[in-house]
């Protein structure tokens, strides 16, 4: 199969200057170098400050990376000039961690959901209308959300918008950057299985990036951990969390907090 | 031993223009022994913030306490005066929030913000003061304390920030610690990190907690007794370790049944469709019957005419539900 997105060798440094004048190097990302096949997910995991966001804004053109290049569908987005990026971003979509600050609070459900098939400008009014009922359809929100704003939606119908509207140019590619961290548990559940339902009936392929070893173990099909800008380890979600191989990995899954297992003889009582 | 914080029968409603009065807790009772952790699980929308804030009397403008008491050594907080339960609040009982970037002031150096503190509740004068916070500050960053305390909230991490307000909660040597979502926007190993923190406080100053969270996998190996609440109403109540293992409350059990075992030795779940619980946090509770009913799996008929009542499964564990009724 060929590959979705392939990044070879990225790098990122950010400069920082100082009223002195005094330079500040740091490097966000180190060397990554990753594929994904269309219609598998790769979660990327690491603790704050590893540089998962900066590889998922770079990924998403919309930051520019240092050097290195990312090949979407085989091409080098990196080189692309700013017109042929506006382009390239229906195909790439977002969604972020905390759906109540990523949705224009004075807009409604509909008018949210209008947004990119407007600015995308190929369709009339009366096709846009019914694709925002398709896109609500499908991440399973009712049409009486349509008129209300996301203050009056719960957090997990929130990400549920979130989804529908990254879902709305027919993306080939979903960057989920912590997007189910800021969910209580149960509806983080209902959210992935949502993910998971999308990725079986139309193939959507995700970047996933997130904490959650948990969460990562349960829809990756391939995992990243990352450490201070670099990939440390990388492999099949089974192989990296049975057999981890790299240090961070270990103390990422030791901190990982656990359920006891029920014990028969309690479960009985 | 005799519980010294004790919520009898707390409800607290909301009042909003459109609604009126909208209850966010129905008639909670619970106790808390001294040195003891309790964790209260729920998800947004169950009151468990409010159940926080009702607690030391800090509910916003439209909260109010329409009935209950909470006995704090022996004294009914509800009835206590606006000067006494400032010197309980952060004195005795301590408060610790979610966001520690935004509990503290972000151009005061952190050593003096828990100089205040300790400033606002006990007269001492300033070499005392002085030594006092020092004596805090070592407590929570041993080896680093010095530098820690001389700097500003932004030049430290995270869990350093949250270092800080615990350092502040501690430092009047409360009895009693409430803290709502501690370590929620923290990721994972410095969550870990804090808990042990929380963990060694516990063993070595004998203090009381009130842990608040969504994840009841936090509460595992750390909390002692675990009460979960669902819609503004104790649900469930019992030992930490039987209820993370063999929960009994409908909610409970779909709650538990929800999180992704995927890193369990001996599971091999990937890509499973996960057994959520159906429909979406309620924004609103029934009036009648029980809270969960509209979401239960094994609903009765008995479950919309009437609230369930407590029901004992042992000495220490109760379940609000019908199906435990005899």
């Amino acid at each position: 199969m060929q590959t979705l997105l392939k990044v070879e060798n990225l790098c990122k440094r950010y400069v920082k200057r100082s009223f002195t004048g005094a330079h500040e190097e740091l490097l966000a990302l180190d060397g990554v170098s990753f594929t994904i096949l269309p219609g598998t997910t790769l979660a990327v995991v690491g603790e704050s400050g590893s540089g998962k966001s900066t590889l998922a804004l770079c990924v998403a053109a919309l930051e520019y990376p240092t050097s290195g290049n990312i090949w979407f569908e085989a091409r080098d987005i990196v080189k692309f000039a700013e017109n042929e990026r506006r382009k390239l971003r229906p195909q790439i979509q977002l969604v972020f961690q905390d759906p109540a600050n990523s949705l224009n609070t004075r807009w409604n459900t509909f008018e949210i959901l209008l947004e990119p098939l407007v600015l995308q400008g190929k369709l009339n009014r009366e096709e846009m209308k019914q694709r925002a009922f398709f896109l609500l359809e499908r991440v399973g929100l009712s049409s009486e959300t349509l008129r209300r704003p996301p203050s009056e939606l719960s957090g997990g119908q929130r990400q549920r918008l979130a989804i529908a509207r990254a879902l709305a140019l027919d993306p080939k590619l979903l960057i989920l950057d912590e997007a189910l961290s800021a969910l209580d548990c149960s509806v983080q559940a209902q959210i992935a299985n949502l993910l998971m339902e999308l990725q079986n009936s139309f193939g959507m392929t995700y970047l996933f990036v997130t904490h959650d070893l948990a969460m990562a173990a349960h829809l990756a099909d391939e995992i990243a951990v990352m450490h201070r800008g670099r990939i440390v380890e990388r492999g099949p979600v089974e192989k990296v969390l049975r057999q981890p191989a790299h240090e961070t990995t270990r103390q990422l899954l030791a901190a990982v907090p656990r359920m006891p297992r029920a014990t028969p003889s309690v479960q009985e009582k | 031993m005799a519980s010294f914080l004790s919520i009898q029968d707390l409800h607290v409603s909301y009042r909003s223009r459109e609604s009126g009065l909208r209850p966010a807790l129905v008639g909670v009772s619970f106790e808390i022994l001294p040195g003891e952790i309790l964790g209260v699980l729920g998800e947004s929308g169950s009151g468990k913030s409010t159940l926080a804030a009702a607690l030391v009397r800090l509910l916003p403008p439209n909260g109010q306490i329409t009935q209950g008491a909470v006995l704090f050594e022996g004294k009914d907080l509800f009835k206590s005066k606006a000067e006494e339960l400032r010197q309980i609040r952060g004195g005795r009982i301590a408060l610790i929030f979610q966001e520690p970037s935004l509990a503290l002031h972000p151009t005061i150096r952190v050593r003096e913000q828990v100089r205040q503190i300790l400033a606002a509740h006990e007269p001492a004068g300033k070499s005392n003061l002085r030594e006092r916070t020092q004596e805090v500050f070592s407590v929570l960053f041993p080896g680093d304390a010095d530098r820690i305390s001389q700097s500003y909230p932004h030049q430290l991490s995270g869990g350093q920030q949250q270092r800080v307000l615990i350092a502040q909660a501690i430092a009047c040597r409360p009895s009693v610690i409430i803290a709502d979502e501690p370590t929620a926007s923290l990721d994972p190993t410095t969550q870990m990190e804090i808990l042990s923190v929380f963990r060694t406080l516990k063993e070595k100053l004998g203090l009381a907690m009130i842990f608040i969270t969504h994840n009841p996998a936090l509460l595992a190996g750390f909390a002692d007794r675990l009460l979960v609440l669902y819609g503004g109403r104790v649900v469930e109540c019992g030992p930490a370790e039987a209820v993370l293992v063999s929960p009994r409350h409908p909610y409970t059990k779909g709650l538990f049944q929800s999180i992704p075992a995927s890193l369990q030795e001996g599971t091999k779940s990937s890509k499973t469709i996960l057994p959520a619980i159906a429909g979406d946090s309620s924004l609103s509770l029934p009036k009648e019957g029980c809270s969960f009913e509209p979401k239960c799996t094994e609903r009765m008929d008995a479950c919309r005419e009437r609230g369930p009542v407590p029901v004992n499964l042992s000495a220490s564990h109760t379940v609000s539900c019908f199906r435990y009724e005899k």
